[in-house]
């Protein structure tokens, strides 16, 4: 039944990342940023990969479209599987063809994400044109179409402004609409509003859902934003230092975290229908790259740690109903149930 | 009104700085006087009248004649546009190859920006000015050699400057939006990156003009740069100091003629820096 079910599972999924290590070579010294990371999207799902600064969650993405930041930056091993074809095993030109035409990405900050010297017009319309869809004109035509649909009030004006002309929240659509231009089967939304004011978030938000179900899009949503996870996304995978340590639904996660760092995310973020007064942080910091603990990278800031376990290897990834993966040796042996 | 407040933004600043203003004019004024050379000019640059060999500046002739009756004044304006012309196109040829190569370096980073800055290190160990007289010595020295060989002397420090900018502008987040959007290393480097290093090179290569201006006057000077009867600021300088006991006028006036265009050059190119960001100062 299971085997079946899995088989099942593979037919729709849109992307599915396998075994990924990747990492820096930062002066002979090979440090690995993400290791062994496996996740799996479902077609015209929102999928989200949350955890800290630092632990790997845009170099998996960047992985994914292998522009991993040059010099230095290596993808050690693994698959990522989009549809028929291993995205690491195909050559440049076919990867050039890939970006932005089946897969888009749209970064953190909006205010510098476009040159300065053409108008949006321009730079959207040459998304068409780079990819050999069509010329100048009907790519100016198309430009001021997309606008519109990431409802940029009167098009027919915007599309000859400067970026400079325009807010952060309008720049962010800006984005959207040219990493939506060619109409891509997956969505890389790194932090699509982090730098934005709050109730512009929203609407970015709301504008990535809408788009989403009008293009019949899947999405990986890169985060740091439990609030956003909870509102948008159908599934998640929680990352601690280059490793997954829990993944599963939203409402499974959110309802029922296993792994400690995942308990520790929920009661650090403030609820209002939580009493406790005081939010509590995680204590510890994140350990160097430099001197990673063979075991679970978690150890040393985790409450629950079994000493002569934990801080010998890292534990195996176990499914714990329902699709809800968490790698602990805690859960393992039951944890506080 | 909105398009060009960027545009609007320089002009301002720049219609403020009256030292860069004034430059302008200069360079204006001597342009004007290369293209209607033929109007202005009250006689044939190359016209002997033996009758007035060394004569003062007079009625007749402004700025006096030279050794052989010439007009100066004639000479100089048919002079101006022989500098013109050598300052742009040295330029020209140096611009297009230190892009070029700053560009590549600063880009693809790595073993080619080390072998391409190496090269611009060796270049800058060459004393420019003589390894241009070695140059022209072997060649015929004609004015297109000496523009060439003046713009491949001059193309390390706008080679070195387009790869300090595409250095910085290359981790900029649009050039990585730009890669995430499929582009190729071609199209991010021309459409991308180049555009938004005009700035920079645009001050180096009017400074720059100055400095070829220099050097073809030094070379003509020398004798080895434009040739009799081509008038040339440099070659008129020539002629005066051979006689500058008792005509005076044949030195001073090619002599202001230089100094006022690279001054001119400069102040333009140190108003333009200006004015496109007041930080820079």
């Amino acid at each position: 039944m299971s085997c079946r079910k899995d088989r099942e599972d593979l037919v729709n999924d849109t992307i599915s990342v396998e075994r990924i290590t990747c990492g820096f070579d930062v002066e002979g010294q090979k440090l690995y940023a993400v290791r062994d990371v496996t996740f799996s999207i479902r077609e015209r799902e929102t999928f989200a990969l949350v955890g800290e600064s630092g632990c790997g969650k845009t170099l998996t993405a960047l992985s994914i479209m292998r522009l991993l930041p040059q010099p230095g930056g290596f993808i050690e091993s693994g698959r990522i599987m989009f549809g028929e074809r291993d995205l690491l095993s195909i050559d440049e030109k076919q990867m050039r063809e890939v970006r932005g035409k089946e897969i888009s990405m749209i970064f953190q900050e909006p205010m510098t994400s476009l040159n300065p010297v053409f108008t949006i017009g321009y730079q959207i319309a040459e998304v068409y044109t780079a990819h050999g869809v069509c010329g100048w004109r009907e790519g100016m035509e198309r430009a001021e179409d997309m606008l519109a649909r990431v409802k940029i009030p009167d098009p027919g004006r915007r599309i000859r402004d400067y970026p400079h002309q325009l807010s952060g929240g309008m720049r962010q659509r800006v984005m959207i609409a040219m990493a939506l231009a060619l109409n891509p089967s997956l969505l890389i939304a790194d932090e699509p509003t982090t730098a934005l004011d709050v109730t512009v978030q929203a609407q970015i938000l709301e504008l990535i859902e809408e788009i989403k179900d009008a293009f019949g899009m899947t999405v990986l949503l890169i985060t740091h934003d439990m609030g956003i996870v909870a509102e948008v996304a159908h599934r998640l995978a929680i990352m601690y230092l280059g490793k997954v340590v829990e993944l599963g639904t939203v409402s499974d996660i959110f309802r029922d975290p296993l792994h400690p760092y995942t308990r520790g995310l929920l009661l650090s973020i403030p609820s209002l229908e939580r009493e406790k007064k005081r939010l509590r942080p995680i204590p510890g910091i994140v350990p160097d790259l430099t001197s990673l603990p063979p075991g679970c990278p978690f150890y040393e800031r985790c409450q629950e740690r079994i000493p002569e376990l934990c801080n010998i290897a890292f534990p195996e990834t176990r499914d714990y109903g329902n699709g809800h993966l968490c790698a602990c040796y805690w859960v393992e042996r039951g944890g506080d149930r | 009104m909105r398009r060009s407040l960027l545009l609007s933004d320089f002009f301002r600043r720049f219609t403020r700085n009256r030292l860069a203003l004034s430059g302008l004019v200069i360079i204006l004024f001597f342009f004007f006087l290369s293209l209607f050379a033929g109007y202005i000019s009250p006689h044939d640059p190359n016209e002997f009248d033996v009758r007035s060999i060394f004569s003062p500046p007079s009625r007749g002739h402004l700025m006096g004649t030279d050794e052989l009756g010439r007009d100066v004044l004639s000479r100089m304006i048919y002079g101006a546009r022989i500098s013109l012309k050598v300052g742009f196109v040295a330029v020209g040829i140096a611009v297009l190859i230190g892009t070029c190569i700053g560009l590549s370096a600063g880009y693809f980073g790595g073993i080619i920006d080390t072998l391409l800055m190496r090269f611009v290190d060796i270049m800058l160990c060459f004393p420019a000015f003589f390894l241009i007289l070695a140059v022209i010595a072997f060649l015929e020295p004609s004015i297109w050699n000496i523009m060439i060989v003046i713009g491949l002397t001059g193309w390390m420090g706008v080679a070195r400057l387009v790869r300090a900018e595409t250095l910085s502008l290359k981790s900029r987040d649009y050039v990585q939006a730009a890669k995430a959007l499929g582009e190729s290393d071609l199209k991010i480097m021309f459409r991308h990156i180049l555009p938004n290093t005009l700035a920079p090179i645009l001050v180096a290569a009017t400074l720059g003009v100055a400095g070829a201006i220099l050097t073809e006057s030094a070379l003509s000077f020398l004798g080895i740069g434009v040739q009799p009867p081509t008038p040339s600021w440099g070659n008129i300088l020539t002629a005066g100091k051979d006689n500058i006991e008792f005509a005076w006028w044949l030195s001073l006036f090619p002599g202001l003629a230089i100094l006022v265009t690279v001054l001119g050059y400069n102040l333009l190119g140190e108003g333009i820096r200006d004015s496109i960001d007041p930080r820079l100062k």
